[in-house]
């Protein structure tokens, strides 16, 4: 039998989960009602079209009958109950019958046949003595003695059942049915029919000589009277001639047959009640059991809704009472629970809160007083004026490094909230290009924009939607070696994405998954030219995360890198898939090239860019929705290095003359702002002839590029295994395997940060 | 230009600081570090614009800014130490015209109290007709069916920036840069907290609005007139 695709299995994924009330297979005591329901339910495999438009006919109507029994377990037990109950009963009821009627019978028969026995003697004698005179006087012609004969059986059968009483009818019949119309004819008392009455098959045994008797028979009346059950005992006799006739004794068995209704009709009342009995008491029983049960799965509900006072009302000590209990312990246990954790968060979200105001106060102060200041430099003498540069000019990078660390920590405190509403994605995509185009034009870089033919609407939060294009814009930018950046709009299915596409220095192997952790950065070299918190890829994963989006690197050393943003278009939709690839058409892969920018199958094996799934065959990165990890305290710990700090907001902060001294003003502003400063003042000096090409450089965060192997995994994980393994120089194994096939790179990435966690040694 | 300023401020630090900055732009600033002293000072100095801390000891910045919009339009700019949503959408519905997230520079906070200051400009004789409201714009009043709307300068502004233009539907952005007068997008939210208190005094039913309407995905039109 096969079920049709309207009714899932349990399991399947079309279930609801309201149905798993079902029983999980068929029990041989539901076996025969079941089976009728799935017969129904599954349809007629391969009958015509005609016959299974009728069984979806018959269906329907019973459809929500089905789905009470599916669904209620008190009318499964009760039906049951009662089917069960039946079966005993009328079992019961047949074995209590055939004994009463057996014991009643044998009574009866036993009655008659000596009876009979009587009879029989009684008649034998009188054909003997009458055969006597008869032999006595042997000169009677025959005539007579036939007539004899004849008038000597009816007056023997009326003597018979003068003795009865009605209690029995006596039947002479002769032996030999061929002369059944003579004067030998059949005789019978009290108005019997004696054709009728006796059956055939009890005179082919009374012929043949033996006493017999037969019980279930009817006896037949040749006026209208009723007829009537009866037992029968015939035995073959000789009569005053010495010509055998049979004579039949006839026992209505009327008596019987009322005490056996009666006894009948007693149990069949007894019976129905007794079923309709157990079957109350089966729904009271299960009531008891079924109705806490119910109140629980009620307020089991209730609870995962978030009414988190809901409790069971216990009462008595039974196991029912024991269920109400754990389950209130339960239930108070998570209440606790969440209640410390929404503690703990509105505790994080306040000292957020309390830090962001205590830190911002005076940082006004300190940042108006230095721009009053830095207006005022032209009457300084030099030394002084390039203190002011330097002061306005690290107060802006601390200040876009709090801004950072404040928003990062609202992302963990879960205290960011979205503030969804139907956008054009083009348009936060002009805005954040007509942004981006001075930086551009400095780093000679064209941006161009594919797709924007057509809008590109989605619900999402336009101001963390242009916060996380600015930052990959200004990225590729930053990162293109003045080469095209293209930003690419798409919208398909229930997603809408933009992928930002550039032409530069690219991802190594196992960074696409890396360039999101916090702080990190591509090439610690760089750290001290380019800008960026380190904080901007960070910020932006969570943005996206928030959306239940995604955000995904891929990139190939040497061949530039993709981010592409993925969100929903509608806001509680889960993403399935991206309209834009995670690797572009133009990756190196594609157009069939190696590593080295060589035809694949070259000589250069070992420079070959690792295998990459397809980015269509990737598994989704980042759980649509899902809870934003609690982040460990040591890995948290290892991501907030000071050492790693040097570096700005994702701002484009052009500063002009900032060559001209060197001296560490950034005195008040914390320590890890005096750090940077310190080392950006250190490199001053050195690279006075790059100065010029600094000063036109936009500070970004977050230099990330490299080939990722797994690039689409980039978003989930990448924080905790590969910031550990960049910082700390230790291997996560987990985070190994998460990246399949990516262990030589790990391996290697896990030197640089070693390497890297040794020059900070020094 | 009328340049009164009252500073709002417990820490004396900043409200020094800020005195410096508005002095050098030529305003004339005066303090008061009190919450609960800020409404008295308030009616003495009676200044052509209030910034207000929203963090306060006594009664909070909200409360101040609630009890001097009670009693007067004069533009309130919120300096706030919080970013988040929900104390800005706080402050902008107890009343303050713009609010401007600490620490800022002493440029924007110039401009924005410019920004503020400068609407106050003669215009010309206008007669406006949005809905069944009549607007009188040098009279600066809102009549519907002869009875006066008090609205606040700022929202007065929201209401002829849409009236002036029914056939036109105004993103945030650009009512940002007319009304607010930012070159820059700030924050939109803005735009929505002061059209649901605009909303909230000129319709019959703020939760069927007829007069400012919302067009979904853009932004908000004049209802039909």
């Amino acid at each position: 039998m096969s079920r049709d695709s309207s009714s899932p299995a349990p399991g399947e994924p079309g279930a609801r989960p309201g149905r798993t009330v079902r029983p999980p297979r068929r029990s041989a005591r539901f076996g025969a009602l079941v089976d009728s329901g799935l017969m129904l339910q599954g349809g007629v495999q391969g009958s015509s079209p005609l016959l299974r438009l009728f069984t979806r006919w018959v269906r329907r109507p019973l459809l929500p009958m089905m789905r009470l029994w599916r669904r209620n377990i008190q009318l499964k037990v009760v039906v049951t109950t009662l089917l069960m109950s039946l079966g005993v009963v009328l079992l019961l009821g047949f074995v209590v019958m055939s004994s009463v009627s057996n014991g009643l019978l044998k009574a009866k028969v036993n009655a008659a046949q000596s009876q009979a026995d009587g009879g029989f003697r009684a008649a034998q004698e009188q054909a003997n003595s009458a055969h006597q005179p008869a032999a006595q006087g042997g000169d009677a012609a025959d005539g007579p003695t036939a007539q004899n004969a004849a008038v000597w059986l009816s007056e023997l059968a009326e003597q018979l059942a003068s003795g009865g009483q009605n209690a029995f009818y006596v039947v002479t019949l002769s032996s030999n049915a061929s002369d059944s119309g003579s004067v030998r004819g059949p005789r019978a008392s009290g108005g019997v029919d004696p054709i009728q009455s006796v059956p055939v098959d009890l005179r082919e045994r009374v012929d043949g000589g033996s006493l017999a008797y037969q019980s279930n028979t009817r006896i037949d009346f040749i006026d209208h009277r009723e007829s009537q059950p009866g037992l029968v005992i015939g035995k073959q006799l000789s009569d005053l001639n010495g010509d055998s006739y049979q004579l039949y004794y006839l026992f209505p068995l009327t008596q019987e047959e009322e005490s056996m209704n009666l006894v009948r009709g007693t149990l069949a009342t007894a019976g129905l009640f007794v079923v309709v009995l157990l079957g109350a008491i089966a729904w009271l029983v299960v009531r008891q059991v079924v109705t806490p049960v119910r109140m629980a799965a009620g307020i089991a509900e209730r609870l995962s809704a978030g009414r988190l006072q809901e409790r069971m009302k216990v009462t008595g000590e039974d196991d029912i009472a024991r269920l109400g209990e754990a389950f209130n312990k339960m239930a108070s246990n998570l209440q606790l629970k969440i209640q410390q954790l929404e503690e703990l968060s509105r505790m994080q979200r306040r000292f957020v809160s309390d830090v962001s105001h205590e830190l911002r106060t005076p940082l006004t102060t300190v940042r108006m007083a230095a721009d009053v200041i830095h207006e005022a430099r032209v009457d300084f003498d030099p030394v002084t004026a390039r203190s002011a540069e330097l002061l306005a000019d690290q107060l802006d990078r601390f200040e876009s490094l709090l801004a950072d660390l404040l928003e990062i920590s609202r992302f963990d405190a879960g205290a960011a909230a979205l503030e969804a509403e139907p956008i054009d994605l083009r348009e936060v995509v002009r805005r954040v290009v007509g942004g981006a185009e001075p930086l551009a034009e400095r780093k000679g870089t064209h941006i161009r924009i594919v797709g924007d033919q057509q809008p590109v609407v989605a619900e999402a939060d336009a101001r963390r939607v242009e916060r996380v294009l600015r930052n990959l814009v200004v990225n590729a930018v930053e990162h293109g070696d003045g080469k095209d950046v293209v930003v690419r709009l798409a919208a398909a299915g229930g997603a809408v994405a933009v992928a930002v596409r550039d032409y530069g220095v690219g991802l190594k192997p196992g960074e696409a998954t890396r360039v999101f952790s916090r702080f990190w950065r591509a090439d610690p070299a760089r750290a001290r030219t380019t800008g960026g918190t380190g904080l901007g890829l960070s910020i932006a994963l969570e943005d996206a995360r928030l959306h239940g989006g995604w955000l995904q690197a891929w990139g190939e050393p040497g061949g530039g890198s993709q981010f592409r943003l993925t969100l929903p278009r509608t806001a509680d939709e889960p993403l399935r898939g991206s309209p834009i690839p995670l690797e572009p058409d133009d990756s190196r892969r594609h157009r069939g090239l190696n590593g080295a920018g060589l035809p694949l199958g070259g000589g250069t094996k070992r420079a070959t860019v690792p295998h990459q799934a397809p980015p269509d065959r990737v598994p989704p990165p980042v759980p649509a929705k899902a809870p934003i990890a609690p982040r460990l305290a040591r890995a948290a710990a290892l991501d907030v290095d000071p050492t790693a700090l040097p570096g700005s907001g994702a701002r484009v902060v052009p500063r002009q003359g900032w060559e001209e001294s060197g001296a560490d003003t950034a005195a008040g502003a914390g320590p890890e702002a005096r750090a940077g400063a310190e080392a950006l003042a250190k490199d001053a000096p050195a690279a006075a002839g790059a100065a010029a090409e600094r000063d036109a450089q936009a500070e970004t965060d977050a230099p990330a590029q490299t080939d990722g192997p797994a690039g689409a995994e980039a978003s989930e994980g990448a924080e905790d295994s590969a910031g550990a393994e960049a910082s700390a120089g230790a291997e996560d194994p987990a985070g190994a395997e998460n990246r399949a096939g990516a262990e030589d790179p790990v391996r290697r990435d896990a030197v640089v940060g070693r390497e890297e966690g040794a020059s900070r040694g020094r | 230009m009328k340049g009164r300023v009252l500073v709002v401020d417990d820490d004396t630090a900043l409200a020094e600081m800020l005195g410096i900055v508005l002095r050098g732009e030529g305003f004339e600033p005066s303090f008061v570090a009190d919450g609960d002293k800020a409404l008295a000072a308030f009616r003495e100095a009676k200044p052509d614009l209030v910034l207000l801390d929203l963090m306060l000891p006594g009664r909070d910045g909200i409360e101040v800014c609630r009890l001097i919009r009670a009693e007067s339009g004069v533009p309130i700019v919120m300096l706030t130490a919080k970013s988040d949503t929900v104390d800005v959408v706080v402050g902008l519905e107890s009343g303050a015209d713009d609010y401007i997230v600490k620490p800022f520079k002493p440029k924007e906070l110039v401009a924005r109290i410019r920004a503020r200051l400068r609407r106050s400009e003669e215009p010309a004789p206008e007669q406006l007709a949005i809905g069944d409201l009549v607007i009188d714009v040098a009279g600066h009043s809102v009549k519907r069916d002869g009875q006066s709307i008090a609205l606040t300068p700022l929202e007065f502004d929201l209401l002829v920036a849409l009236a002036r233009k029914p056939w036109q539907v105004f993103t945030r952005e650009v009512l940002l840069e007319q009304v607010w007068g930012y070159r820059h997008a700030a924050d939109t939210r803005l735009v929505n907290v002061h059209v649901q208190r605009l909303r909230s005094k000129v319709e019959r039913d703020p939760e069927r609005p007829e007069i400012v309407v919302t067009v979904r995905g853009v932004g908000y039109k004049a209802g039909p007139s």
